[in-house]
């Protein structure tokens, strides 16, 4: 496992903010445009999408495959409502951190957000959309890092 | 060619560090020692004839410590079920031949975090990207986030998760080790601080510091050690994934439940023969999978069987009887400390003794539902 670098002294704990690989690059460069993408398999019957991005399907090891913009729809699968925050999201407690499960059929870890955080408002089924929360980050090295998060809201009905 | 691994080894020496809970004055690595030097005298063998270490990560680090020289290591780590793994393993290399005496650790700082290494990856691995974004923390935002499939999927209430957590109470009431040992009710667990709901403080897992050790030999060795052997009777793990997120049903473990099929189709004994059960507790609900899982129960059925206390003592099958992950210890990988309650039992020197034990079944869990492990273990030589 990789060392921690050691915060500077005084310094408030950044939020965690995803580092692309190779592999993942240009899943992160279309959120940063707010598309939401998805891969499938063009050699799998049916062409079933899949996530997280992978170079090759996971089910057949076909290197054949496609990245696609996903319609953004999803519903509610499970989810926890955290009454303690992680480094940096100190002051957003209560929040959800929820599996939604998309249109397409994948799932993902996502936060729901524009909700009353309480049971009562989050059925599972509960239809969502994508909503995007945009970052920007100071590095080390002076340059600034900028991420788009996809989150999910209920659907606009 | 296939070698019968049934009844093959036995585990002839079990011991837990002689404190458990909060232990400052002690690095991971010495825990680690503690409890080998305990075992082995539980064995009453010389530590010379162990020629196979097996850990949680490097079986080199322990070889050196304790001066031992093996020919067999196995350093594997999935999590805290990782010492049910290391079991299996043993008692194949034992029965292969490729060594003759085991030696398996387990020691964590977990709460003093003395002599501890980090924990999760960076930002570029799989969690760091796609799931640590969203605000977890670790164990209690994560492992929990399936519990709310199975609510949906089987109307399991809040009441009967917290059901298990007095179930347990119960049961550590009886046992002088247990950390926490004052009676609960299920009231007392849903007024407790909300951590994520649906869950309570008391509905979460200790942390502690601690260690457990086990010494193993083949069957026929096994005779002559000075306790009662615990044979190993069937075994079976399995992995699903690194991440919560790509959990294929989150209303059952696909690693419980090719890990418990396994081990029950080795033993060739039906779950009615099972006298005594432990499933690595982490977290309320895991006994509830564990349960369902593994075929005791079908789906659906444990948030009332828990609810019933059928678990708890006086019930008719007994779980997690030394307290478990969420009353008697926990130090971040606990799978040895179910193993250790196992072996006790089937020896007759429990804390909270039941009566006529001869088949347990050990079952643990690794990272969060990534992996799994299960050991059915007898007394009973002719079995």
């Amino acid at each position: 496992m990789p060392a921690h670098r050691p915060l500077p002294s005084g310094a408030v704990p950044r939020r965690p903010l995803p580092e692309p690989t190779p592999e993942t690059q240009a899943y992160w460069d279309a959120c940063q445009q707010h598309r939401l993408t998805l891969q499938r398999c063009l050699d799998c019957e049916g062409k079933p999408a899949y996530s997280y991005p992978r170079p090759f399907c996971p089910a057949c090891l076909s290197r054949n495959v496609e990245s696609f913009d996903a319609s953004g729809r999803a519903t509610l699968h499970t989810y926890i409502i955290a009454h303690r925050g992680a480094p940096g999201f100190e002051d957003k407690t209560p929040y959800v951190i929820a599996i939604v499960e998309l249109e397409e059929g994948p799932r993902m870890m996502t936060n729901v957000v524009e909700v009353d955080p309480a049971p009562e408002h989050l059925p599972v089924g509960l239809q969502l959309e994508v909503t995007w929360e945009d970052h920007e980050q100071a590095e080390r090295d002076g340059t600034t890092r900028r991420v788009s998060l996809p989150m999910f809201r209920p659907a606009a009905s | 060619m296939t070698i019968d691994l049934r009844m093959a080894a036995a585990i002839i020496g079990a011991a837990e560090t002689e404190e458990l809970g909060v232990i400052p004055d002690k690095s991971a690595l010495q825990l680690h020692a503690d409890a080998a030097i305990r075992a082995i005298a539980d064995a009453g063998i010389a530590k010379s004839e162990i020629d196979g270490v097996f850990t949680a990560g490097s079986p080199a680090q322990i070889a050196e410590y304790l001066q031992i020289e093996p020919t067999f290591v196995d350093g594997t780590a999935v999590g805290g079920c990782s010492f049910m793994l290391h079991v299996a393993h043993a008692a194949m290399a034992l029965a292969t031949g490729r060594c003759n005496v085991a030696l398996i650790t387990h020691g964590q700082s977990g709460r003093s975090r003395v002599g501890e290494g980090g924990r999760f990856g960076g930002a570029a691995t799989l969690m760091g990207q796609f799931e640590s974004p969203y605000g977890t923390w670790g164990p209690p935002s994560v492992f929990t986030i399936p519990f709310v499939q199975h609510m949906h999927r089987y109307g399991t209430t809040e009441a009967q998760l917290a059901a298990v957590a007095v179930a347990q109470r119960q049961w550590a009431e009886r046992n002088p080790r247990a950390m926490m040992r004052d009676p609960i009710t299920i009231d007392d667990v849903l007024k407790s601080r909300l951590i994520c709901w649906p869950f309570h403080i008391l509905e979460c897992c200790l942390v502690t510091d601690g260690g457990g050790a086990l010494i193993m030999t083949r069957s026929d060795r096994a005779k002559h050690a000075p306790k009662r052997p615990v044979y190993v009777m069937g075994m079976g793990e399995s992995v699903e994934m690194s991440m919560i997120s790509q959990m294929h049903d989150f209303a059952s473990s696909g690693a419980f439940v090719r890990s418990s099929r396994d081990a029950f189709a080795m033993a060739g004994i039906s779950h009615g023969e099972v006298d005594h059960v432990m499933i690595y507790d982490a977290f309320a609900h895991l006994p509830i999978f564990g349960m369902e899982d593994m075929g005791f129960l079908k789906r659906g059925e444990a948030g009332p069987w828990f609810a019933d206390m059928r678990s708890a003592p006086g019930g008719d099958l007994p779980v997690n009887t030394n307290g478990g992950g969420l009353s008697y210890t926990h130090t971040g990988m606990y799978g040895m400390f179910a193993i250790q309650e196992s072996v006790r039992q089937l020896r007759g020197e429990a804390a909270a003794q039941v009566d006529d034990v001869r088949v347990s079944v050990a079952h643990g869990v690794g990272g969060m539902f990534f992996a799994a492990g299960t050991l059915i273990l007898t007394n009973d030589e002719s079995a």
